[in-house]
């Protein structure tokens, strides 16, 4: 049976978030700015046409924003989270299987949907031959059939499956407010090629079937803007005379092999459209798991440093026990701002944990040891960071010979102890919101607090900030 | 018609205090009853109610009856991911039963149709009002006689934002 993918992409994610709450927004330009709202992370098109790129910082559009009245706000992720997951959920309702790629992207595996939609195209996709009119088979030598069969069936099997992305299109529009755009076709990579035809011709959905335009859209596409194919490997592709998806397509597989290895004629596999890469439904292991962030203001002092680090440390090890997962490798870094005309300092230390762990007092002691240790006296620092890796499964954490002699009670005991305590930390913190319960070594004002003055309402993760109608 | 919501609420709350009461007779007035008859709304996993221990040699005669717990979650929304609050602002759909600061569950899965409490959204403001349609016309009606219809006209800004299914309404 012939696959069927779907990517499914959200368009200007997070500005659609925005403006499903405040409908105003609708005939203004508007952006969304990073973390500590440093630069521009995500915007809409009018915005784009006005020359604002993904990445530059605010400052540098300010006279910009002023004079077109754009629309600045910092990223509100509650927000964003949840309306992913009312995107995906609502997904879920037209695939068989669906991929969660990112915040605002998912494949859909199509195949035995269409059915419930369209019998006749079902069939078409099951059999080939099936749905011709009898006396085509009859009077026709099968070769000439066989080729019908790719050409005519291909096409009336897209315009089925064009049909059916407008309605998934129209479905999570009105259920959730959030534009999409749609590219269909028979492989994963295609189908990532036809959603950006989908996105840069404004039409919503595509579904590539008819050859020639395949062709044309292939021959659109360069080939470091194929999925799955790096900086690196495009930059060799087009040392051996491949530009194009299409060049790259129609390419001698052993030459592909001996430039770029497997990867790349799973590549040309895939352009020609014969699937090699199935749908990932079980989310890939966590190999580590991080929290970086920009102060709000500079900070100096060892002090405030301490409290930011604590507070990391309870973020990442909340991440780690919401995974089930402990870590037995921690990185601290510490960084100036490298724009300014400061002293310049950056230094970063990796801690090997004597047990792993997801338990945040014991976290938080080695990252303050580590802080510590790379600290130093008279800079203004501007991001810190802790990353935890060598991640193993929390009910296999290998334990020390020696630990059980440290106190009153064996291991286990103590150890079912942290887990209990963990377990009602969490539960508090998820049910009354996150930070209700925090570690004193957290500190209570943090000043070194990322900026976000734009910040929209929680619309919907929070009973005091809903949207409002007038009656 | 225009209370009917408040009606229904108000039958299943006697009719599940009905059963609790039934419930709390049956069982062993020694297990905490209160606890095992909160209605739940955190929608995970709920254990039957049988799985609580039971003295052996008197299975209780409630045993037959079990029916799970009831989850206003469930009760309430129909499509989760369709699903939004709203809170309410302004007395024109107060004969409807919608009073200042209310709440509103509005699902925007559903159609809206001639006659259902809809949020419009008009010149880049949510409103809630009832939707009427006139062969060609199209109005948002106030259920308030202090206020008047809004006709919607081709060059207003309009499009129906969801429709209201429930109001809450704190006493």
């Amino acid at each position: 049976m012939t696959k069927l993918f779907a990517l499914v992409d959200c368009n200007n994610f997070y500005v659609s978030c925005e403006r499903v709450f405040n409908p105003k927004l609708e005939n203004r330009p508007v952006i969304v700015l990073s973390n500590n709202d440093g630069c521009v992370v995500s915007k809409c098109d009018r915005a784009k046409q006005l020359g604002i790129k993904t990445g530059v910082p605010l400052f540098k559009i300010k006279p910009l924003v002023q004079e077109h009245k754009i629309a600045v706000f910092s990223s509100n992720y509650a927000l964003y989270g949840d309306l992913s997951q009312r995107v995906m959920e609502t997904l879920t309702n037209f695939a068989s299987e669906m991929e969660v790629y990112s915040i605002d992207e998912a494949f859909l595996d199509l195949s035995g949907c269409i059915s419930s939609f369209d019998r006749d195209a079902q069939k078409a996709v099951d059999s080939p031959l099936s749905i011709l009119p009898e006396w085509i088979k009859r009077d026709l030598p099968i070769p000439i059939v066989r080729g019908l069969k790719t050409e005519a069936l291909s096409e009336f099997c897209a315009e089925v499956a064009f049909s059916y992305g407008e309605k998934i299109r129209t479905t999570v529009q009105q259920w959730t407010g959030i534009p999409v755009s749609i590219g269909i076709a028979t492989t994963k990579t295609l189908a990532k090629i036809a959603n950006r035809m989908a996105k840069i011709s404004g039409q919503g959905v595509v579904s590539i079937a008819n050859k020639t335009e395949l062709e044309t859209a292939l021959a659109h596409t360069m080939v470091n803007d194929i999925w799955g194919i790096g900086r690196n490997y495009a930059r060799e592709l087009i040392e051996v005379g491949i530009h194009t998806a299409l060049e790259l397509r129609d390419a001698n597989e052993e030459l592909v092999r001996q430039v770029i290895g497997i990867q790349g004629v799973r590549a040309v596999l895939e352009l020609r459209g014969i699937s090699c890469f199935s749908l990932e439904c079980l989310p890939s292991q966590r190999q580590g798991t991080q929290v970086f962030r920009t102060f709000g203001e500079p900070v100096k002092s060892l002090a405030e440093l301490k409290e930011a680090v604590a507070t990391y440390a309870a973020i990442a090890s909340e991440k780690l026990r919401r995974d089930r997962l402990a870590a037995s490798q921690m990185t601290i870094s510490l960084i100036t701002n490298q724009f300014k005309d400061e002293p310049q300092y950056r230094n970063s230390i990796t801690i090997k944990l004597p047990i792993a762990s997801n338990y945040t007092p014991d976290l938080t002691h080695h990252a303050i040891e580590g802080l510590e240790a790379i600290f130093e006296q008279g800079y203004s620092f501007k991001k810190l960071g802790i990353s935890l890796s060598g991640l193993v499964p929390a009910n296999q954490v290998q334990t020390d010979l020696f630990d059980r002699f440290e106190s009153g009670f064996d291991h286990v005991d103590r150890q079912t102890r942290k887990n209990q305590l963990m377990q009602v930390i969490d539960r508090i913190n998820t049910h009354m919101g996150s930070g209700t319960l925090k570690y004193a070594a957290s500190g209570t004002q943090a000043p070194w607090k990322a900026k976000s003055d734009h910040r929209s309402q929680r619309y919907t993760t929070n009973w005091q900030e809903l949207p409002i109608a007038k009656a | 018609m225009r209370d009917r919501k408040k009606v229904l609420a108000s039958r299943r709350i006697s009719w599940f205090d009905k059963r609790t009461l039934i419930k709390q007779i049956m069982e062993c007035a020694s297990t905490m009853v209160d606890r095992l008859y909160t209605p739940d709304s955190s929608t995970k996993l709920r254990l039957p109610l049988y799985m609580q221990p039971v003295s052996a040699g008197f299975p209780s005669p409630a045993e037959d009856y079990i029916e799970g717990k009831l989850d206003l979650n469930r009760y309430l929304v129909k499509h989760p991911a369709a699903t939004f609050f709203v809170r309410v602002v302004g007395d024109s759909m107060i004969d409807a039963g919608i009073h200042p600061k209310d709440m509103l569950i509005v699902d925007r899965a559903i159609l809206p149709t001639n006659g259902k409490i809809v949020i419009a959204v008009v010149n880049g403001e949510l409103t809630v009002k009832r939707l009427r349609q006139v062969k060609e016309k199209l109005w948002l009606m106030p259920d308030n006689s202090n206020y008047q219809p809004l006709q919607i006209s081709a060059e207003m800004d309009f499009l129906i934002w969801g429709v209201v299914t429930t109001v809450i309404h704190f006493v």
